[in-house]
């Protein structure tokens, strides 16, 4: 066991876990953030996406030990910024979401898309969205909702 | 089938209720703000419970003085869109104004709200009346109201939303000013109530958006894997890898005195269940949070299992088995019409191909969870993603010796379910563990173990035979199917859950002979219901075997098809136990698929691209659909575009959420292309989502669903748009290449050309 302090969403946290212990883990049993999910533990899924520093990351294969102090923010602060408020207001709006399990992830890998591209493609799309599986299959979509979110034409420009 | 709603629920009709239900559970409280009358749930953040007092109109609705309606939703939401379905049937006959609607999940009570079960497509067809003549009471007691109140008659007032209108004068009183009077009125007998006209519908029909979504994107706890409650525990459950295996030894003490670790048992099996389903032993590691109870159990547990005489079972054993049995005489004959051997005899053509699909796992993306709690006073209290939580009930009941009626569960909303949480070994895991263990504990599973323990779509070999005669006529269809089975009570084979075939199936009826038979191998696995159940199987090997008769008839596979569907089809077409198709409802969805794909263009396509086509009735609905797939020569092949056309009746209640299933059904269709499970020495092969891939948003193809509206009452759509795309596609891939799937999970190296 060890003590960790740590920066999330904007606040400051201290935890007692052992150093291995995944941040997933700390988030959902130690402070009680439950947004960030839990869908395979092996970083094959994406259900777990959270950002450090502003950048997608797997919380269920990131050691607490490695997080120092980065910032972590979660599904449940995405809405204070501008980039996410307007990622999950396109999900309402598409009406993305069937089972929901997945979508928090998909919202966190979304908003770090357009943050860092602010007009993304249909190959941007595919490439920073591939590691995030919706076993309901709602891709169609989460391609139009991050369209609709960057604003750009939602158009699917893929190869039929 | 039986269902308590018919008759409201009067013993309820006056109760004030203080707070949304759910006593104990953290994350109650249910409701989201619907703010705008189009459906469009905004980031406002939701009231915390409507204003009190709430009047029960009904065991389905209450509504608040403030005009706040509260609609019970009765069933497992596992991602179908049924809690946002089923109350806007009844918030469109009781005239709600659906800005004003909160949507509540309703606990496990089948004597309140009858059968509760998301599964098998049955909810639009079973609640359809039901649900439109519980709001359309409440509405007429809303009315008898007013017209006391006005000292007119009934047949004065009309209602706008949420309102009773005095049509002569003008003058309107609001439901929440009503509700206290309506209460205390006689409820109406539901099959007498009257029912708007369709062209009057308000919100049937009309986009209404899910209504959880705002929490979800939120990240607010509402799935099982999210519950807390007071003085709860987290427990992992280690079971052997081999099905039904026996603890034999488990170094429980080494555990117990880990670090974080507050108990560790072993938990022995519940009563025999031939679905293997139920109890399994193994041993429970509890502890003050989850991964360190993982941790413990799979790097430090040491666990002796005495596994049995399953040990043995290898899909390599069952393959081989399988080409020997399809030699032999078949076991059984499902069902048959006139005399198949002799018109393969008479052939002009016989086209022979067998056809192989694998076992599946569902791997809903929520893993396996349930917190229970097992009190002193012999009460039990459950949260639980599950799709049936009678289930659930009775295996508690069977394996802690507990009356059912001691039993509550609540139903928390499901990440995904495709038919895995039909079963509920993890819901009397998680009672057995927290009666052991004397705390609640939240039972959570890895996703390892989601694989290693489910109840498998069983794999199966179809081993065709169709005659053509010299005109490209379909004359008879043999199929002997080969599946798997154990042992009855009396030692003879039976099929497994879900090994089975239609003795309907397609073309049985429209051609002249037809010969279905079957033969079974021992199979120790658990099996049970995926998406779409045999259908999705099943679909696969006879639509794709037909499109090779078609070819071989020298037709276009839509000609062929739409020339089987004109035959009048004789008792085989509907003999069996599902019922039959009506041939004019299928033959229009394939003429408009046609239509809208741009079929009859199909040979302007270069080699590597091509089109393919299948239909299938299942779960009362009508679809066809048209697959076009691209295959690069090395074999990499991808589906860049579906067409789907869907015939589910009259009423397309929700269409925004339509669209989303049929097109989640497609993406799942092509993603069990890629699938598959294996045994070997006993156990599950494939272990997390690296060898057992789900389809990615890159592979995802476009996809375009259309509706096809008949005058027929609505049917479900969670399953019926899923079986035709796999056939759809291994057609398409045919076209593209010459190379005929016959096997699933499509290779690579069989597709590549030069």
């Amino acid at each position: 066991m060890a003590s960790y302090t740590l920066n999330v969403n904007g606040k400051t946290e201290t935890v007692d876990v052992d150093p291995k212990m995944p941040l997933l883990w700390v988030l959902r049993d130690k402070l009680d953030l439950k947004g960030t999910k839990f869908g395979c533990g092996v970083a094959a899924c994406g259900a777990c996406t959270v950002h450090l520093d502003g950048k997608v990351a797997r919380a269920c294969v990131t050691e607490i030990q490695s997080v120092g102090a980065q910032r972590i923010t979660t599904i449940e602060a995405i809405g204070k910024t501008k980039v996410g408020q307007a990622v999950q207001k396109a999900w309402l709006d598409v009406d993305v979401v069937q089972c929901g399990y997945c979508q928090a992830g998909q919202v966190m890998a979304a908003t770090a898309l357009i943050a860092s591209n602010a007009h993304p493609t249909d190959k941007d799309i595919d490439v920073a969205m591939q590691g995030n599986a919706c076993r309901c299959g709602t891709y169609v979509r989460i391609r139009e909702a991050i369209k609709t979110a960057a604003g750009v034409d939602t158009k699917d420009t893929r190869e039929v | 089938m039986a269902d308590g709603n018919n008759t409201l629920n009067t013993s309820r009709r006056f109760f004030l209720l203080a707070s949304a239900a759910g006593g104990g559970l953290l994350l109650s409280g249910c409701m989201t703000p619907a703010d705008t009358t189009d459906g469009a749930p905004t980031l406002a953040a939701a009231p915390a419970k409507p204003a009190a007092p709430v009047v029960d109109v009904n065991s389905f609705i209450a509504i608040s003085p403030d005009g706040t309606i509260r609609i019970m939703a009765k069933n497992p939401e596992i991602g179908q869109g049924i809690k946002t379905m089923l109350p806007m049937l009844i918030a469109e006959e009781l005239d709600a104004d659906w800005s004003r609607v909160v949507i509540e999940q309703g606990d496990a009570d089948q004597a309140r709200y009858g059968m509760q079960i998301a599964g098998g497509s049955f909810a639009t067809p079973m609640h359809w009346d039901n649900h439109r003549q519980t709001g359309a009471a409440a509405r007429a007691m809303l009315l008898l109201a007013a017209a006391t109140r006005l000292n007119v008659s009934v047949d004065e007032l009309s209602t706008q939303p949420s309102m009773v209108v005095h049509t002569a004068t003008g003058k309107k009183i609001a439901y929440g000013d009503l509700v206290a009077d309506a209460a205390k009125l006689p409820a109406p007998d539901l099959k007498t109530v009257k029912l708007k006209d369709a062209k009057d519908y308000r919100i049937i029909g009309k986009p209404m958006r899910n209504w959880d979504s705002p929490r979800i994107v939120r990240g607010e706890p509402i799935f099982g894997i999210d519950v807390k409650v007071a003085g709860m525990k987290y427990a992992y459950f280690e079971k052997a890898a081999v099905f039904g295996a026996k603890v034999v030894s488990a170094n429980t003490d080494e555990i117990k005195a880990l670090p974080g670790i507050v108990d560790c048992f072993v938990v022995k099996a519940g009563p025999a269940n031939t679905t293997k389903m139920g109890l399994s032993e193994g041993v429970a590691v509890v502890a003050e949070d989850w991964w360190t109870a993982k941790e413990a159990a799979t790097k430090k547990l040491k666990v002796q299992w005495d596994e049995g005489d399953t040990s043995g079972q290898a899909s390599a054993k069952f393959d081989a088995k399988a080409v020997e049995l399809a030699k032999g005489a078949p076991l059984a004959n499902l069902s048959k019409s006139g005399d198949a051997t002799a018109a393969l005899k008479a052939a002009a053509k016989v086209v022979e191909a067998s056809y192989v699909y694998p076992f599946l796992v569902h791997a809903p993306l929520e893993p396996m969870n349930t917190t229970a709690h097992v009190k002193a006073d012999g009460t039990v209290e459950v949260w639980s993603p599950t799709q049936r939580p009678s289930g659930g009930i009775d295996l508690i009941a069977a394996a802690l010796g507990i009356d059912k009626a001691k039993i509550t569960l609540h139903m928390t909303r499901c990440g995904g379910g495709f038919g895995r949480r039909l079963d509920s070994d993890f819901v009397v895991e998680a009672a057995a563990i927290s009666k052991q263990a004397g705390v609640p504990v939240k039972l959570l599973w890895t996703r390892e173990q989601d694989m290693a323990h489910d109840p498998y779509r069983p794999g199966g070999y179809h081993n065709f035979k169709a005659a053509l005669d010299k005109d490209g006529k379909m004359t008879a269809l043999a199929n002997h199917f080969v599946t798997f089975g154990r042992p009855n009570s009396g030692g003879a084979l039976t099929p497994l859950s879900n090994a089975t075939m239609a003795a309907n199936e397609f073309p049985a009826g429209y051609i002249p002979n037809h010969s279905f038979d079957q033969s079974l191998m021992l199979g120790e696995m658990p099996t049970g219901p995926l998406r779409a159940p045999v259908s999705n199987a099943v679909c696969f090997a006879h639509q794709s075997f037909l499109d090779e008769v078609a070819l071989a008839a020298g037709k276009d596979p839509i000609d062929f098809r739409l020339e089987l569907l004109a035959a009048a089809p004789t008792a085989a077409a509907s003999a069996g136990g599902r019922p039959g198709m009506v041939a004019s409802r299928m033959i229009d969805v394939l003429k408009a698929v046609r239509e809208r794909s741009g079929w009859d263009n199909r040979k302007s396509l270069p080699k590597g691209t091509g089109l393919g086509v299948a239909f299938y009735f299942s779960h009362s609905g009508y679809f066809a659909e048209v697959a076009k797939v691209k295959v690069e020569p090395n074999g990499a092949w991808r589906v860049l575009k579906v067409w789907c056309v869907g015939d589910i009746g009259s009423q397309i209640i929700n269409p925004i959420n339509a669209q989303n299933q049929a097109q989640g059904a497609i993406v799942d269709g092509i993603s069990e292309m890629h699938q598959k499970i294996t045994f070997d020495k006993g156990r599950t092969t494939q272990s997390n989502f690296y060898d057992m891939p789900l389809l990615r948003i890159d592979y995802a193809p476009q996809i375009d669903v259309h509706f096809h509206i008949t005058n027929n009452p609505p049917t479900g759509l969670g399953e019926p748009a899923l079986p035709p795309v796999l056939p759809a596609v291994a057609n398409a891939i045919y076209a593209a290449t010459g190379k005929r799937i016959r096997s699933l999970p499509v290779a690579q190296k069989d597709v590549s050309w030069t």
